[in-house]
């Protein structure tokens, strides 16, 4: 309990840390998001507008004290400011539509990239020097190499441009509205198949070669070596004695990774046109919209500590000794 | 080839001292070998390459065309030749990679050097920072900095630096941690010695090999990131590197128009050189813990003699090896 406390202390920390960076750094910086906008409207908006505009930013001439709880209380009440691509819906609602999207696609491609890679670690492991220990590290690690968003541009050229196996953009087809029907989940399944296996295919190495690494010490421990001479069968000693005990450092991996699978999903959104958070990223930073960019920033990070969060509670759950104290 | 190198080393110390330091153990290693031959075939292209192929900006030929025996890439969807940009992008990319890795490996060893060795308050704050920087998804924050900031090349390495030192600095302090509670620190402690001289010439010399995988590592993480900063359109798109290349490849729809030859050549460029240094890592992680060298010489002994692999790691090998 008091690893999970001394966490959750760790993470409000964190996520104070990245409100106080989204305040101050727009305030250190030249330019400001009201002069974007004005530029944006060249010519047909009035001089004195830049100053209305610089109240909606919440970019006042008040001490920045004052700015700072302002801009705190507006957070706590999920008012992210204005978007200025998409002026004048607020902040809020543009994330609102692809946060979903990004959590789903990121989501399924973690997960089943951790089982798998995890699964291919366990049985690699367990046959040392054979075939598969022997072709799939360097494999994934070269595959682990190229950045997930070029990995999705080759599928998206080899899969869905030549052979028409899979279709090139959004989430579900264009034809459709989003139901709940079986046509629909059919379809944004089926949107998924490429982005979804370029992220799996880029992280699968990493699980299977953590996994490798504490495998092989556990491999070496007296109660596995108990386990044998009991006569237990190899897929038990495999999974229950071993396996077990060596994913406990994998999980702990799996919340750092998140932020990481995070951010390069972005990349593979824009690569497919997948409406999520990549997507609403590209047009903040083609359109200099500097409150959405923050608001993503802002959504992802809370994002991955609540993922974090999860993965603490599973961990108590996985392992007793963290009970105990 | 490891084979001979080995005997070649075991006959050497007949005659001589042997070459025990770690780059020679490193370069006996076959995955290292490979992955540094690799790595200085990249480094010489981006240093060298530059002045024997076209200007990578010249408008040279018609739009999107395919490799041929006059541009042995193709052209660009602005008719510029693929091949001078792939050459060109190699250095300032390779440049910046380098140098931000060695900055976040250095940045990160002080920071964690510091936090293990002095404990107390500045361990406690130290390790807080470090663990807010890694939990903070980098990329996010990568472009919230540099929007702010003039884009270039520049920019892309002070970004990556902010976001990238913080797992060097966990890994050096746990290191750090293990190393002070060993008996030659305190042996060095009770003989008088000073606290730098037991920083730099009693820890530092056993955590060559962390160092240096830290660096490999920063520098992959540096290429990486910096081409997807830059293919975010983050960087400056008029200058010439690996991410600017996929930029404008992805701006003038290249693969939508099958123009896979401006898309293929930089992603294998970046992953070659990511894959090279991973397996300097390997190479790295095999000396210094033995119980990862999945050994093939030690399973086809097995096999030979038809045994069944014991459930213990061979750590121990056999005479001449």
């Amino acid at each position: 309990m008091r690893h999970l406390l001394k966490n959750l202390g760790l993470y409000a920390l964190a996520a104070w840390a990245s409100l106080t960076l989204n305040f101050l750094i727009p305030r250190m910086m030249p330019g400001d998001p009201a002069s974007a906008m004005f530029a944006r409207f060249a010519g047909q908006l009035q001089p004195e507008a830049i100053d209305a505009l610089r109240e909606a930013f919440g970019f006042t001439n008040e001490p920045l004290l004052k700015q700072y709880l302002t801009y705190g209380s507006n957070i706590l009440q999920g008012n992210l400011g204005l978007s200025v691509a998409y002026f004048p819906a607020t902040v809020t609602e543009v994330i609102g539509t692809g946060l979903g999207w990004t959590l789903l696609l990121s989501g399924v491609a973690v997960i089943i990239s951790f089982f798998v890679g995890t699964l291919l670690g366990v049985i690699a492991t367990w046959r040392r020097g054979g075939w598969l220990d022997s072709t799939l590290p360097p494999l994934l690690s070269f595959l682990g190499a190229f950045p997930y968003f070029w990995l999705a541009m080759m599928l998206l050229y080899g899969l869905g441009f030549t052979l028409g196996a899979f279709p090139l953009r959004h989430a579900y087809s264009d034809t459709l509205a989003p139901e709940l029907s079986g046509e629909f989940l059919g379809s944004v399944i089926e949107h998924m198949v490429l982005p979804a296996t370029s992220i799996v295919i880029a992280t699968l190495g990493g699980w299977m070669l953590g996994m490798r690494s504490t495998m092989v010490g556990v491999l070496s421990e007296d109660y596995i070596t108990l386990a044998n001479a009991k006569g237990l069968s190899q897929p038990r000693i495999m999974f229950h004695y071993a396996a077990r005990n060596a994913l406990l450092p994998n999980v702990t991996g799996f919340g750092m990774a998140l932020g990481f699978v995070l951010s390069g999903s972005l990349l593979t959104e824009i690569v497919f046109s997948y409406p999520g958070q990549g997507y609403l990223l590209i047009q903040a930073v083609r359109n200099q919209d500097y409150p959405l960019m923050q608001g993503i920033f802002l959504t992802i990070t809370m994002a991955v500590l609540a993922a974090n969060l999860l993965v603490d509670i599973l961990y108590i759950w996985l392992d007793p000794r963290t009970r105990a104290r | 080839m490891s084979v001979p190198s080995g005997q070649a080393s075991v006959a050497a110390k007949a005659v001589r001292r042997p070459r025990s330091g770690f780059i020679w153990q490193l370069m006996g290693n076959r995955k290292a070998a490979v992955g540094v031959v690799i790595v200085l075939f990249f480094v010489l292209l981006g240093v060298f390459g530059p002045f024997i192929t076209a200007d990578p900006a010249a408008f040279v030929s018609a739009p999107h065309q395919p490799p041929s025996s006059e541009y042995l890439l193709g052209t660009t969807g602005q008719g510029q030749d693929v091949l001078a940009q792939t050459v060109a992008g190699a250095r300032t990319s390779l440049a910046v990679g380098f140098l931000v890795g060695l900055a976040v490996m250095v940045i990160g060893a002080a920071i964690g050097m510091v936090a293990g060795f002095l404990g107390g308050w500045v361990d406690s704050v130290l390790s807080l920072l470090t663990n807010v920087f890694l939990i903070i998804p980098g990329m996010p924050m990568a472009v919230v900095i540099a929007a702010y900031l003039r884009p270039g090349p520049v920019t892309i390495a002070l970004v990556l630096i902010i976001t990238g030192w913080a797992w060097n600095a966990r890994v050096l302090r746990s290191q750090v941690l293990a190393l002070r509670e060993k008996d030659f620190v305190s042996a060095a402690i009770v003989s008088g010695e000073g606290r730098a001289r037991i920083i730099f010439r009693e820890i530092l010399p056993n955590m060559t090999s962390l160092l240096m995988s830290g660096f490999i590592s920063a520098t992959v993480y540096a290429i990486g990131a910096q081409v997807g900063l830059e293919f975010l359109g983050i960087g400056d798109v008029g200058v010439v590197t690996w991410g600017t290349n996929l930029y404008w490849a992805s701006n003038n729809a290249a693969l939508l128009t099958g123009a896979w030859w401006t898309v293929v050549p930089t992603g294998l460029c970046v992953a070659l050189i990511g894959f090279a240094l991973v397996l300097v890592n390997f190479g790295i992680d095999e000396i210094s813990n033995p119980r990862l060298r999945s050994d093939p010489n030690w399973s086809r002994m097995l096999k030979r003699n038809k045994l069944e692999e014991g459930l213990t790691t061979p750590v121990v090998r056999r005479v001449g090896q």
